[in-house]
């Protein structure tokens, strides 16, 4: 496992400078998008289809993180690299690359605390009421953030350093990964899916539903802080309209349409989704109206290829 | 007291327009378990379908009541066919499979509906003509009453009260309840399941649509995005009041409007949107199903 791990970092380092020096700026942009969205859809996918708790507020814990990534390499960064640099006598890359390092935890930890700190009391409710709720929290972080001046505020965050690159990118795409596959894989794992199928059952065979759940929310709001942290370092500039609630609503589409309890699925939903507004690009103003037909033909196609699915068929007979 | 009565009824007239669209979001849930995300969008439609009719009667350069009137029904009834458009194409195909791909269709709804406006009606704000004068009509002191302020209020209690006498007293609410609490029953019964869902999509639609005409005289200010935040603000209202609750949506609407404009009006308007989400959690603490929802045991 350690050899494993050892060679996909080697191997993230080679594609790094590979990468850097041979694709176009727009792809690779669209590449580290791409990353970002695997690693958002896969966290949701904990919450929403390991867990079956509905949440739409994902974007509030992105923009957690986001903001207060930026804000330590915005305002302490210098001063950490000049430390760094100077009295330890590190090079500026690997002080560059500590920074960052230190930046990605605080994002995921605060938007985990910030998931603990919601999710105790909301995950009490249930259904269509919970996700009005954390649709409700996000839009308040939203708020909340606009009006504070120290982050911008309405102008925007500006002048935010960019320090993500292909291998962070890469890196903490696969932990993601690794982390939550291996957790929905585990015992925590089964409690988990328990508590999605019926969760009065699981109630009763002795599992702590509201540790489950509320352990999943902060797992989930940690790795959407860590996304929050790369986009904020990927764009340099940061506005509380990229964290509105279809931010959320995208990345819930991305889940649903990728089949809810599969990773597969999600991750490939996530490539596509992350591709498809960029190919049509090439149709200029038609190209909202077209996404937004092929998200309702691939819904209604994809019931179409499951057919009534066979819940409704036992129904029929009963 | 004179401000704070100014906002109140400022507030009152926001509650009731939310109410309104509040009720096609609560009616919808009711029979089909679905966030019709798409009906703020319905609110948008009816105001643009106001904006060129009023320009195709000369509905602003020689207004009068039953010009305004034609505008109003109009647009309600040709939104009520838009509903039952959206219902029939997108929704009844999805019904039997998981809530949650009808609820991202609905999603998908709504996106097209935004975009396509933009592309149709043009991205750039519109001023929705006066079809009614604004005149002040009563002064008690500072406070002023103008007869747009009463005409929202009266136009959106006439239309509540007869949506309460239509669920309430007519077959086909009684066909409604029977096929909100459950579809097989009534089916069983001889209702036109069908049928029932699609007449409760046209009548959600066209309250929004008359809910985009009053915000229209009031707010002259018409966008193909418009309708995002009211939507949202007006579904907030439902759940507050108890998803599926007629009453509920109307009370979860007036509460919405009057602490939205008391809180722009004494603390910031920036903060507004975040209040209406704070309360709304807050309730939802200590009500889990709203205000008047109902609150079942729960079964395996």
């Amino acid at each position: 496992m350690w050899l494993l791990n050892g060679l996909i970092v080697i191997t993230l380092l080679i594609l790094q400078r590979v990468l850097t020096l041979h694709l176009n700026a727009y792809y690779f942009q669209i590449l580290i998008y791409i990353g970002i969205n695997i690693i958002l859809a896969v966290s949701l996918n904990l919450i929403n289809g390991q867990t079956g708790q509905f949440s739409i507020g994902h974007a509030g814990f992105m923009a957690i993180g986001a903001y207060v990534s930026a804000s330590l390499t915005y305002y302490m960064g210098p001063w950490f690299i000049h430390f760094l640099t100077t009295s330890v006598g590190l090079p500026d890359g690997i002080a560059k690359g500590i920074l960052f390092a230190l930046a990605l935890t605080l994002a995921g930890i605060t938007a985990a605390s910030a998931g603990l700190l919601v999710g105790l009391p909301i995950l009490r409710l249930r259904g269509d009421y919970l996700a009005i709720a954390t649709l409700g929290f996000g839009e308040i972080i939203r708020v909340l953030i606009l009006n504070t001046d120290a982050v911008g505020g309405a102008r925007g965050f500006t002048d935010i350093p960019e320090y993500t690159h292909f291998f962070w990118l890469g890196l903490l795409t696969y932990i993601t990964l690794l982390v939550i596959c291996n957790l929905i894989h585990s015992t925590k794992g089964r409690a988990f899916s328990a508590i999605r199928e019926d969760e009065i059952a699981a109630e009763s065979i002795g599992i702590n539903t509201t540790k489950y759940k509320v352990g999943a929310f902060v797992i989930g709001s940690f790795f959407a802080g860590i996304a929050g942290c790369l986009f904020a370092h990927q764009v340099g500039y940061l506005h509380t309209n990229s964290f509105t609630f279809m931010r959320s609503i995208e990345i819930v589409v991305m889940v649903v349409l990728g089949g809810m309890s599969s990773i597969t699925g999600t991750v490939i939903a996530a490539i596509v989704l992350t591709i498809l507004p960029e190919l049509l690009r090439f149709f200029s103003e038609f190209r909202m109206v077209l996404y937004s037909l092929i998200l309702i033909l691939l819904m209604l196609g994809r019931s179409g290829v499951f057919g009534n699915s066979r819940i409704s068929k036992i129904k029929m007979t009963m | 007291m004179s401000e704070f009565l100014q906002q109140l009824i400022n507030g009152i007239s926001w509650g009731s327009i939310y109410a309104l669209i509040a009720l096609g979001y609560t009616m919808v849930y009711g029979v089909l378990r679905l966030i019709n995300f798409a009906h703020g969008d319905i609110y948008m439609l009816g105001a643009m379908i106001g904006y060129y009719l009023s320009g195709w009667v000369h509905g602003a350069t020689e207004p009068s009541n039953a010009k305004a009137l034609l505008i109003l029904l109009v647009s309600m009834i040709s939104c009520g066919a838009i509903g039952v458009l959206i219902e029939k194409t997108c929704y009844r195909p999805l019904r039997g499979s998981l809530r949650l791909n009808a609820l991202i269709t609905a999603i998908g709804v709504s996106l097209l509906l935004e975009n396509g406006g933009q592309l149709v009606f043009g991205p750039d704000p519109k001023f929705f003509p006066q079809i009614v004068k604004v005149k002040e009509i009563i002064r008690f002191g500072d406070v002023a009453f103008n007869n747009i302020q009463l005409l929202i209020l009266g136009v959106s209690i006439g239309l509540m009260l007869m949506l309460h006498c239509v669920v309430m007293k007519t077959r086909m609410g009684k066909a409604m309840r029977a096929v909100s609490f459950s579809h097989e029953t009534a089916g069983l019964m001889g209702i036109n399941v069908n049928r029932i869902i699609s007449f409760t999509f046209f009548i959600g639609s066209t309250l929004a649509a008359a809910a985009g005409i009053l915000v229209g005289l009031s707010n002259p200010k018409i966008e193909p995005l418009m309708g995002i935040m009211p939507g949202l603000k007006a579904f907030v209202a439902a759940v507050l009041g108890g998803i599926g609750n007629v009453v509920g949506a109307m009370l979860g609407g007036l509460i919405m409007g009057i602490s939205e404009t008391l809180v722009s009006g004494y603390i910031s308007s920036t903060y507004r949107d975040a209040f209406a989400f704070f309360i709304l959690i807050f309730i939802l603490l200590f009500k889990p199903h709203g205000l008047l929802g109902k609150t079942g045991p729960e079964k395996l």
